[in-house]
């Protein structure tokens, strides 16, 4: 049952995407940065799931900590996976903008050079599981990086943005806005990207459940 | 009370036991000569120029020498299962912690001490003209590299490549740290003083330091105990 709506949610959230990008292909271009501006779209969505996942990682690993319940390990790795695979979707959607009005695929910016180092954060906690066998010491070590990881994320930002910044300041809290059907679109995809977000690690999470019952079936086998 | 003479203890032993070996540190000062030798074929070796990015290849050096001294304070503790009984003794583990840290911090200092002057005489940077403020910055960022290091020390110490999950693990944690020492290194060795402006960096220096040591000391119980 639970994974049919798994499913469900999973086609439903494609099919919004995909007539999105159809109306979003629609709309007018922007005037000064023509159709590549439509890149926004995707590129702030995937963002923000992928940050709404690095917290849902912290509460995963502190929960883990606590009660240690792998149900929480589980989530926690299912969302850092998916996480690290949208922050790399914002890195790639952002370059390919970079390179069109900045003429550059990257540039040291502070937004910039914050994602990678949080990408860079988060693919160390996914090292660091698949060097460690035992599965109740990855699951300590992994929670507590990931703690170091997320405390990191707010310090790496405020430094590095007074560091230096070219990055464009955001549309929606720094002054720019949209024109309403705009927006709405920009909502779909939100809502989309999160909902395909939320379906990639339910699948992730109940893979590292099957795992870890093979795991321990397994010993169980071997114990006989 | 009796806990700073636990940390004493813990960081006296691991001192004794590197100075009459000298493993670690000795590989870290060569380490240390050999990236310095490196820098002078990456770029020209003018007066000018490495002032100003001086801060930053200091830093690289102090971040890679470092490590191999951080990656040995667990090691080291594995032949004989030093480590378990170090463990089942009777003191917290923050103790064992922070004494490691103290260890650690006076090791990675003292090569960062003989890496300056050689630094000084290769590239002929002026480092001593502010050198009180520099001391700060430099213990400051030593302080960082240390607690971070050794945390993730005691972390990595029983995984499989441990000598490459170390660095990998920690260089992207302490980025805000070292951008910070580094930034400040470069201004003090040009001649400027701390200003308004650089304030900021030794602010988050200070802040920094505070928080993963407080972070660390909360955690490392779970690490080292399970």
């Amino acid at each position: 049952m639970r994974d049919k709506i798994v499913y469900a949610l999973g086609l439903a959230a494609a099919l919004v995407i995909a007539w999105n990008t159809y109306a979003i292909s629609q709309l007018p271009d922007e005037v000064q940065q023509g159709a590549v501006f439509k890149i926004i779209f995707f590129h702030v969505p995937v963002a923000i799931t992928a940050m709404i996942f690095a917290a849902v990682a912290l509460i995963a690993s502190v929960l883990f900590l606590i009660t240690r319940k792998f149900q929480f390990d589980a989530l926690a790795v299912a969302v850092t996976e998916v996480g690290l695979a949208f922050l790399a979707a914002n890195l790639v959607t952002g370059s390919l903008w970079g390179r069109q009005i900045w003429g550059i695929w990257w540039t040291w910016d502070a937004r910039l050079t914050s994602a990678l180092v949080c990408w860079l954060l988060y693919a160390g906690y996914l090292m660091l599981r698949r060097a460690i066998e035992e599965p109740t010491q990855r699951a300590t070590f992994a929670a507590v990086f990931s703690i170091f990881a997320f405390l990191d994320v707010p310090i790496v930002v405020f430094s590095i943005k007074w560091w230096r910044t070219q990055h464009p300041q955001p549309v929606f809290w720094g002054g720019g806005s949209f024109p309403p059907d705009w927006s709405r679109h920009f909502l779909y995809n939100m809502l989309a990207m999160v909902a395909l977000g939320v379906v990639l690690a339910a699948v992730r999470y109940s893979q590292e459940e099957s795992q870890r019952e093979i795991d321990s079936l397994r010993r169980m086998a071997h114990a006989f | 009370m009796r806990f700073f003479h636990q940390v004493y203890v813990i960081a006296a032993k691991d001192l004794r036991a590197e100075l009459r070996t000298k493993e670690a540190i000795n590989a870290a000062l060569a380490f240390a000569l050999v990236i310095l030798l490196m820098f002078s074929f990456a770029f020209d070796p003018q007066e000018e120029t490495t002032r100003e990015i001086s801060g930053g290849l200091l830093w690289i050096v102090f971040a890679f020498a470092g490590t191999l001294v951080l990656n040995r304070s667990f090691a080291r503790e594995q032949p004989n299962d030093c480590l378990d009984a170090l463990i089942a003794a009777p003191i917290p583990p923050a103790a064992l912690y922070l004494g490691k840290v103290a260890a650690n911090f006076l090791l990675v200092l003292a090569v960062e001490m003989v890496s300056l002057p050689v630094f000084g005489i290769f590239y002929n940077v002026r480092w001593t003209a502010q050198f009180p403020e520099l001391m700060l910055v430099v213990a400051l960022g030593t302080w960082a590299l240390t607690v971070i290091g050794t945390f993730f020390s005691a972390l990595t110490v029983n995984i499989r490549l441990r000598e490459v999950m170390l660095p990998m693990l920690t260089y992207p944690i302490l980025v805000p740290a070292l951008m910070g020492a580094m930034l400040l290194t470069s201004g003090l060795v040009m001649g400027k003083p701390i200003g308004p402006e650089s304030a900021v960096w030794l602010r988050l220096l200070i802040g920094f330091d505070a928080i993963f040591t407080a972070v660390s000391v909360l955690l490392v119980e779970t690490v080292l105990v399970g």
